[in-house]
């Protein structure tokens, strides 16, 4: 099981808001953690951080490919997004970086702000509020990606693999 | 079956025989590019630990943003990746000096009809306007493919927009996008291909569909197209591309579209993106007289040679208003030596308005931002906020001629009510 308390968002955030422009010299997770959500004020950004799970509507991740508005949710210690729909953008660079971006309308509707959220990525399942709420698996490519924790750990494994041979 | 162009493409890019909608392929992409962020793509491949590149030739690294370096960080940012450059024989790597990625490799003939172009930008959609489809990823992915030559993709759906011209006069690609844009919302394509097509399409400047597949990716597009015509065979002859160098893709008559919108061109007039987000967008006479305090020409949507040009054509014998500022980044060396060669950067100048060395410029915060409670009317494609400076400020959409004419009035102003100056009004 993966995931944990939630914060709640609308439709649209875009990836100047989840991380912007200015701190894009850094490519630290530990580093952009403290500047997600930092448009919002310091009452999102805070909560934000004192989550693990967010929770949106439509369009999550719309705008630039900047991979660190992944990454820093990352290190701000979010471990899976639950959206109704995603930007296709984010949601490369979520499972590229590691990151859950699962797409269930009916579970982003039922969570309530502040509630524990938790996937079953075997089950494939989000479980909330009592509810489970199933979602298409993901295929078998991508699920090798985040069993790596992301795309560069999993080609240096595949590099190092055919090393090895 | 018949075909869409995503699905011939990719099907080629993959080596397979047909490639559906909805499947994943390993795509081989003819072309990598990388911006500013190059320089993570670099310390993403020192983590793969190997150096060893499956194609530098089809590599690409333009240092847009944050060009010239205004810290000690990003100046050995850029140094990493121009002795990265050097060392793995990239030759397409282009300095600080040549602006805009997209304009860049357009202008020089790299991208071509039926090419796939994966780029750490979103906006790499606008590879479209020459028949090619491209589409942004993560630093990480570009460093992966790099190393291996492929990427997983999913075959996306289509949708056709078709778009009927003429359009009026003051009236632009910008505005149809815009108008596309505010009907369809910002992710009324998501993950889509938008293949572009109309009177309007047929026999418009490269410039203009440029444009059009640019802005495609603020409604989430994956892949914008404009099929491949005389225009396109003109341009690349024009920069030295030989004919028989590429091979010009068409979807299938009777292809599968998701959903095909028609615009009626004729009818539309200037149109405006509000602040915060793209698709909130009005006419132009719904939000004319709003007071701004800067005016921003530039951006890979709207800062080539035309568009210059256009704003040129109403900014001649008149003055930006008293306490506004007029910024002007031209996309690429090359549109800033045109416009230096035909007097348009010197009509620029008598108007009042401050010229900037070509590349993102204030589109990506790198000079030119705002201050609490200002308004910008920028001709770039996105009005996040925080985008341009303070996250208390606010970002207004529109073309070069509203942008012109915004500037003159010092409030969001409808261009078709300043005429032109004479000689200057270019075709498009």
């Amino acid at each position: 099981m993966i995931g944990g308390k939630c914060v709640k968002f609308g439709d649209s955030v875009n990836t100047d808001l989840i991380m912007p422009g200015r701190y894009l010299v850094s490519i630290d997770p530990a580093e952009l953690a403290e500047h997600v959500f930092e448009p919002l004020g310091p009452e999102v950004a805070g909560r934000v951080r004192a989550s693990q799970v967010i929770v949106a509507g439509r369009n999550f991740g719309c705008g630039s490919a900047r991979e660190q508005a992944a990454s820093g949710l990352v290190g701000a210690g979010i471990t899976a997004v639950i959206a109704a729909s995603f930007a296709r953008t984010f949601f490369r660079n979520a499972i590229n970086t590691g990151l859950l971006a699962i797409t269930q309308p009916e579970a982003a509707e039922a969570a309530q702000d502040g509630a524990e959220v938790l996937v079953d990525l075997t089950a494939a399942t989000v479980k909330t509020g009592g509810q489970d709420f199933s979602f298409p698996p993901y295929p078998e490519s991508l699920l090798r990606i985040l069993d790596a924790g992301g795309l560069i750990p999993y080609v240096a494994q595949q590099i190092s693999a055919a090393g090895a041979r | 079956m018949a075909a869409t162009f995503a699905e011939k493409l990719l099907a080629g890019a993959a080596g397979v025989a047909g490639a559906s909608a909805g499947e994943i392929v390993d795509a081989y992409p003819d072309l990598i590019m990388s911006h500013a962020a190059s320089w993570r793509c670099i310390r993403m491949l020192e983590r793969l630990g190997t150096d060893r590149l499956f194609d530098p030739d089809r590599i690409a690294m333009v240092m847009d943003h944050n060009s010239p370096a205004y810290t000690a960080k990003t100046a050995g940012d850029q140094k990493l990746c121009r002795e990265f450059a050097a060392a793995h024989g990239i030759a397409k790597f282009y300095d600080v000096d040549a602006g805009i990625a997209h304009v860049v490799l357009t202008e020089a003939g790299h991208v071509r009809p039926g090419m796939l172009l994966i780029g750490t930008d979103s906006h790499s959609t606008i590879y479209g306007a020459l028949g090619a489809a491209g589409t942004g990823v993560g630093f990480s992915e570009v460093a992966a493919t790099w190393v291996t030559g492929y990427l997983w993709m999913r075959v996306p759906e289509s949708v056709k927009v078709d778009i009927d011209g003429p359009l009026a006069p003051g009236v632009f690609a910008k505005d149809v996008m815009l108008a596309l844009i505010g009907d369809l919302t910002a992710d009324g394509a998501t993950y889509c291909s938008v293949e572009f097509g109309g009177s309007y399409a047929e026999g418009l400047s490269v410039s203009e569909r440029m444009t059009l597949c640019n802005l495609a990716m603020e409604l989430g597009a994956k892949f914008a197209y404009v099929p491949p015509d005389e225009v396109t065979r003109a341009y690349l002859e024009a920069r030295g591309v030989p004919r028989d160098s590429y091979t010009e893709l068409f979807p299938d008559p009777g292809a599968a579209y998701q959903r095909e919108v028609a615009i009626d061109g004729p009818s539309l007039s200037p149109q405006i993106s509000c602040p915060h987000t793209v698709d909130n967008v009005r006419p132009v006479e719904d939000v004319a007289g709003t007071r701004v305090d800067q005016v921003f020409i530039g951006s890979c949507a709207n800062a080539k040679y035309e568009d210059l040009a256009e704003a040129a054509s109403i900014l001649r014998g008149r003055h930006v208003a008293s306490g506004v500022r007029l910024i002007v980044t031209p996309a690429s060396k090359n549109v800033l030596q045109r416009a230096v060669a035909d007097g348009i950067l010197s009509v620029l100048l008598e108007a009042g308005a401050l010229v900037t060395n070509p590349g993102c410029g204030a589109c990506a915060g790198d000079g030119g931002v705002m201050a609490d409670g200002e308004v910008t009317l920028s001709t770039a494609n996105r009005n996040f906020r925080g985008r341009m400076g303070s996250y208390q400020a606010e970002i207004y959409l529109g073309s070069p001629a509203v942008a012109a004419a915004t500037a003159v009035r010092g409030a969001i102003a409808d261009p078709r009510e300043l005429a032109a100056g004479p000689g200057l009004a270019v075709t498009r």
